[in-house]
């Protein structure tokens, strides 16, 4: 079934309409991306189903229940958590600190062991457990960032730009462990990304975003083949 | 400029040209401050220029300025050691003049005072050969201390980090048994009293401020409102003061919650300008609803507290009660009262600090930090912002109130005037120049903001002179607050000492 369906979707800044009637879905134990240029809308659409800004028309369904009106706090308790654009980790608190700020609409029992799990996704992260979060390397903000989300068991995680102003080496590391979330955690995952060719790579499906609009969807595989994806976001990269 | 000041990298003309405009800025800083004075005539007050004083302040600054520019092009450290002389020679000079002098175009002042007696050209040699020493050698150290002060900076940070609690609880017992080292002195007393209501104001405009980094100029408001609490209450309705101050502690807290609620969208210097007037909104309600509050008279002959309701501590004690004194068996001092008092907010004080590190290592106290660091974050982890605001918001308030409820008791009075905008920018400035968050930078800064400008008071204005230079020290090169290092609340496997010292490398 859709874990997160998304029906004509209209979001706006002031006057400005960022999202021009979004339809998508996002179905349970998926990789689902989204990739387009900047400023087409990927993060606002991402930031929408997290309810700031929100949508202004249509409606977001999460398992069912409609969370276009609700406020973003609530949103995270019912399982949904996101590594936002630029990660915005905590930067003067510690590393365990950033983790269990990570966990506070969980149960404090189940801490132990996520914190366990995390660690075992991130073995960078438990080098790093006493260091101020903003000392750290952009790779390993990253993964502080994803491990953060993860810290509240979320169903549906939602990731920003993972790769951005990351060494290349640590990207494929990072998406590695996307996989590995997504596969050996049951975790749901909506990836937004300029990065397209690792992310439709990894991804089940895609979808493609213009100007506030999805111009193309298909799998992953289906849409690295198109020529039009190709000559838009994949010549003259990789 | 003569032929010995050039040097391969700076002409004769860049010296003018940098003089002068030394020259210029001096001028512009002399001219209104030293320059213009106002005397009394028998015609009424006029207008007199002293261009001598800004004349000796131009020169003295484009001595000092050559000197320093010598010193930065490492040339003749004799003609830098005379220049330095000289200008600590106009400087005195002027400063003499300024104080002494009406006569304009008279003769150099120092002239007169240096050859007046033996004993004085002794000292005005001393003074001439001290500085020209110091001037001389001071090159070489400065060299030595660049190398060397970060290192020690390294080092104290270090011991001080490590050491947090030692240093809180030698801190802790100083001022327990600071009584028993001053308990005859009434001034130590009265002014250990005086410090310690600002430290326990301090730490708890610190939670809003420091913690919850939601910047609030109007904190005076809350200790108003407890002061006002408590005064109020014991006057109409005749309530003691251990049942009052919880209650002025619930009324600020209400208060904090009243005024949490319009500001929680705004965000910085927003924020700041409408706590700001809030904190003035307080004060002139209190002066203009003369049936409640007295206006401007104030509100007099405050309670005292009692010894916790047990006993009394006035020289005629009412009939019915106990005097301290015979409970104790001791004969009547004046002083037990302000012990008590002393006592009493010492107590406070270590409560509000008390509560303020347990609450760090709280759920509620890390989402205030982590709401400092990113509003945004916190949202999406599923924080809400607006409950987090208003719990700062409330408990910071409540312990401006209990402050409040003391300052009444304390004085007997209170009016208006002791709740203006100038105390809350004080209590904002002891939180910023300790270093946000810091409990024990608090302390030293009320020790340094409101201890030595008391201690220092036959200083008379030049105090206030002292003080503005060190805040200028302090912006320069502690621009974070004198202890702004935050260490995580919770460390594993790992003692501090090492994290720290990992830190500092």
């Amino acid at each position: 079934m859709s874990m997160l369906k998304i029906e004509g979707v209209h979001t706006f800044y002031g006057n400005i309409e960022a999202l021009r009637g979004i339809d998508m879905e996002v179905n349970e134990g998926e990789i689902v991306t989204l990739i387009g240029a900047n400023g087409a809308g990927k993060t606002t659409l991402l930031m929408t189903c997290c309810g700031a800004p929100q949508a202004s028309k249509g409606r977001i369904l999460f398992e069912g229940q409609d969370i276009s009106r609700m406020p973003t706090h609530e949103i995270c308790h019912l399982g949904i958590q996101q590594s936002p654009e630029g990660r915005r980790i905590f930067p003067r608190m510690s590393v365990y600190e950033n983790l269990q700020m990570g966990a506070s609409t969980q149960d404090p029992k189940y801490f132990d062991q996520d914190l366990e799990m995390v660690f075992d996704l991130f073995p960078r992260l438990k080098e790093r457990i006493t260091q101020r979060a903003g000392t750290m390397s952009g790779g390993e903000q990253q993964m502080l960032a994803i491990g953060r989300a993860l810290m509240g068991r979320p169903r549906l995680l939602l990731l920003d730009e993972p790769s951005l102003g990351i060494a290349p080496l640590v990207v494929k590391q990072i998406f590695e462990t996307i996989k590995q979330i997504n596969r050996e955690k049951k975790v749901t995952v909506f990836l937004v990304e300029q990065n397209a060719f690792h992310a439709l790579k990894l991804a089940h499906r895609g979808y493609v975003m213009v100007n506030g609009n999805i111009t193309l969807s298909g799998t992953g595989a289906e849409l690295l083949a198109n020529p039009e994806v190709r000559a838009a976001y994949l010549e003259g990269g990789h | 400029m003569s032929a010995f000041l050039t040097s391969s990298r700076i002409s004769g003309a860049e010296i003018a040209k940098e003089l002068a405009f030394f020259a210029v800025i001096a001028l512009m800083m002399s001219v209104m401050i030293l320059g213009v004075e106002t005397v009394d005539r028998p015609t009424g007050l006029e207008l007199a220029v002293r261009w001598d004083l800004v004349l000796t302040a131009i020169v003295s600054t484009m001595i000092g300025r050559l000197a320093l520019i010598m010193r930065r092009e490492n040339m003749s450290r004799i003609g830098q050691a005379v220049l330095i002389t000289l200008a600590a020679i106009a400087v005195f000079e002027m400063f003499v003049r300024f104080r002494e002098l009406d006569d304009r175009w008279a003769h150099p002042v120092i002239l007169d005072m240096a050859s007046s007696s033996i004993t004085s050209v002794i000292v005005a040699l001393a003074f001439i050969g001290i500085i020209f020493t110091i001037a001389y050698f001071s090159k070489k150290t400065a060299v030595a201390e660049a190398d060397t002060a970060p290192k020690l900076g390294a080092k104290i940070q270090l011991a001080y980090r490590s050491n947090t609690k030692k240093i809180g609880a030698l801190g802790i017992a100083f001022f327990v048994i600071f009584p028993f080292l001053f308990g005859e002195n009434r001034s130590a007393i009265d002014l250990a009293t005086l410090v310690m209501i600002y430290i326990m104001l301090g730490w708890g405009l610190n939670i809003v401020v420091g913690l919850a980094g939601l910047l609030d100029l109007g904190y005076v408001a809350f200790y108003a409102v407890g002061a006002y609490s408590y005064a109020l209450l014991s006057q109409n309705f005749d309530l003691s003061f251990w049942l009052c101050l919880p209650l002025a502690g619930i009324f600020a807290a209400s208060f904090g919650i009243i005024l949490g609620f319009p500001v929680l969208r705004l965000r910085g210097d927003y924020l700041a300008i409408v706590t700001l007037g809030f904190g003035e909104i307080i004060r002139v309600i209190l002066i203009n609803w003369y049936d409640l509050t007295g206006g401007p008279d104030g509100i007099s002959s405050i309670e005292r507290p009692s010894f916790f309701g047990f006993a009394d501590f006035s020289r005629r004690v009412p009939e019915g009660n106990i005097g301290f004194n015979e409970l104790f068996g001791l004969e009547y001092s004046s002083m037990h009262r302000l012990i008590f008092l002393y006592y009493l907010i010492l107590v406070l004080a270590l409560v509000t600090s008390f509560v303020t590190t347990r609450l760090r290592k709280l759920p509620i106290g890390r989402a205030w930090e982590a709401l400092r660091e990113d509003e945004i974050a916190c949202r999406s982890l599923g924080i809400n912002p607006t409950n987090t605001k208003l719990s700062a918001f409330a408990i910071g308030a409540m312990f401006g109130g209990f402050a409040g409820a003391f300052f009444a008791t304390r004085q007997g009075f209170i009016s208006p005037e002791s709740f203006t905008f100038l105390e809350s920018a004080v209590i904002l400035a002891i939180v910023v120049l300790g270093g946000m968050g810091s409990q024990i930078g608090v302390v030293l800064a009320a020790i340094v903001m409101i201890g030595f400008p008391e201690m220092f008071r036959e200083l008379a204005e030049y105090r206030m002179l002292i003080f503005g230079a060190g805040m200028v020290a302090i912006m320069l090169w502690r621009p974070r607050g004198l202890l702004s290092f935050r260490d995580p609340t919770i460390l594993l496997n790992m003692s501090t000492k090492d994290k720290v010292a990992g830190e500092v490398k």
